[in-house]
């Protein structure tokens, strides 16, 4: 909304300048010149002289047309000030009934899915395709086209879960997101965290100094990594604790990785999508994610 | 002296004079009345300036160029609002000089990134973007990493935010007296992020907030 002032303003000037135009083109197209007859402008460049022609006939009523189409528009668009035209149109509004048609349209689809067990949802294929849909625009960026995720951002294919893989969780996952969190441990000092190393790679049966992991097995108990990750190290999918014990990894099954994440600790979060999505959309995509892990031949 | 074509075409200073205020109609009636639009002076509800290090993590994202690629625009279509979330409003960016909303799009539009993705999510994209999207052409910015702040577009940060707040921008002398400090030895990385997470999170994403839109400016008249 303009001031009102401003909106005088600009109404005046607006069709000052249209009529100014209109003017312009009655003005100019009054002077009627003799037939047969045609003068020059009377000034010449380089031996060059210019005829004194009026504009063609259908020129000026192109000129004309333009005029009047301007006319129009100010008056049925927002185009005068505060005016809001005789169209009442805005870009919200244009926006609005988009979406309004195609709640209408897709509405009840969602609303359906909505009802749906996502276990359901996941056999039928035209709502694992809908998921994979949803799945490519707002899931890949972390976890990959082929979900296969990257360092740092878990596969969903291989029917490892850090927080579950019920079709309950994942949809938990996705609603309200989750924050990983492991605390540094630097000030186990160097050796320690080596011996821990050790014993981390020899629980998934990776190449170790078996002295090493001897001793990193009691550290394992005393240093409060069984606290999240087991006493077994099998993880907790309550807080999120990773297995240490089936080899996959997320950051990494180096030595140095380990090292790097035992020192530095690890921060990740996944954001939440209750605020972005409904909740058809929502289901469809924990179906489209559960689908992927049970697919017999997924490897 | 009367003005003819003759003399027109023969004096070039008085042509020049003659377009430019022809010209400056059509831009005056477009532009001034923009001063006095609400939609565009105020700011919408919780709108606050962009803090040190945001501002300097702005200053990033204009140096390396983000916004040849990056619009900051949700223009009102379903098929944006779907993707992005709320259309962007002119109140959302009272504070920007100059605002980022560009117009060209290789990459994702960036206006409603904060809160997306996790912070490590763009330290790795941006250090390598293939990293976590094997298909992205985006270039890497490994050297974010490793420059600190401080001692690029944080060395004047103090002087840029007195510059700001002659052009209206409600910076305090603390926020000034202050910006050295709250910027510290963060490295560019830190402060770009900072600031990708802090774009558009104001108006609200859902679907069904989004079916009944915020009034663009809560104090229009």
């Amino acid at each position: 909304m303009l001031t009102s002032v401003a909106s005088i303003i600009v109404t005046i000037v607006v069709l000052g300048s249209i009529l100014g135009c209109g003017f312009i083109l009655w003005n100019q197209s009054r002077v009627k010149l003799p037939k047969g007859k045609v003068e020059t402008t009377g000034h010449e460049w380089d031996g060059l002289e210019e005829y004194n022609n009026p504009l063609p006939k259908w020129w000026m009523w192109l000129f004309w047309i333009t005029v009047v189409f301007a006319l129009a528009y100010v008056f049925l668009y927002p185009g005068l000030g505060n005016n809001k035209g005789l169209l009442d149109w805005s870009s919200t509004g244009q926006w609005q009934k988009e979406v309004n048609k195609a709640d209408e349209q897709y509405g009840p689809l969602f609303a359906k899915y909505a009802q749906t067990p996502i276990a359901d949802l996941a056999q039928d294929p035209q709502a694992v395709e809908v998921g994979k849909r949803l799945y490519l625009t707002y899931c890949y960026q972390c976890h990959g086209s082929d979900a296969r995720g990257a360092k740092g951002f878990p596969n969903l294919t291989d029917n490892d879960w850090l927080y579950g893989g019920s079709p309950e969780t994942i949809l938990q996952t996705i609603t309200a997101g989750r924050n990983g969190m492991m605390p540094p441990h630097a000030h186990l000092g160097a050796e320690a965290i080596k011996d821990l190393a050790n014993y981390v790679r020899s629980l998934s049966g990776l190449a170790n100094d078996s002295l090493a992991a001897a001793k990193g097995r009691e550290l394992f108990a005393s240093s409060g990594c069984a606290g999240c990750h087991g006493a077994d190290a099998k993880g907790n999918q309550a807080i999120g604790a990773p297995n240490l014990t089936d080899n996959v990894w997320l950051y990494g099954s180096s030595e140095k990785t380990i090292t790097e994440t035992i020192v530095n600790g690890r921060q990740n979060m996944m954001p939440a999508f209750a605020d972005r999505l409904n909740e058809g959309k929502l289901k469809l995509l924990s179906a489209y994610v559960y689908s992927l892990s049970q697919k017999p031949a997924a490897k | 002296m009367k003005i003819t074509q003759e003399l027109v075409e023969r004096k070039v200073g008085l042509l020049i004079v003659l377009t430019f205020l022809t010209v400056l109609v059509g831009g005056a009636i477009e532009i001034i009345p923009l001063f006095w639009q609400k939609s565009t002076t105020t700011p919408i509800e919780g709108l606050k300036p962009y803090d040190a290090v945001r501002l300097v993590g702005r200053d990033i994202y204009i140096r390396e160029g983000c916004y040849n690629c990056h619009s900051q625009m949700i223009r009102p279509f379903r098929a944006e609002t779907e993707r992005y979330g709320h259309y962007s409003v002119g109140g959302e960016s009272v504070y920007d000089h100059p605002f980022q909303w560009g117009s060209k799009r290789t990459g994702p539009d960036l206006a409603r990134v904060g809160g997306r993705y996790s912070d490590t999510w763009h330290m790795v994209h941006l250090n390598n973007p293939r990293d976590v999207v094997p298909e992205s052409n985006m270039p890497a910015y490994p050297h974010l990493m490793t420059t600190k702040a401080a001692a690029t577009v944080g060395s004047d940060v103090d002087a840029k935010m007195v510059a700001l707040r002659r052009v209206g921008v409600p910076y305090s002398d603390e926020d000034i007296a202050g910006a050295k400090e709250a910027i510290g030895d963060k490295t560019e990385m830190d402060v770009l992020v900072a600031y990708l997470q802090g774009l558009g999170t104001l108006l609200p994403n859902t679907a069904a907030a989004t079916a009944a839109p915020a009034p663009a400016a809560p104090a229009a008249q």
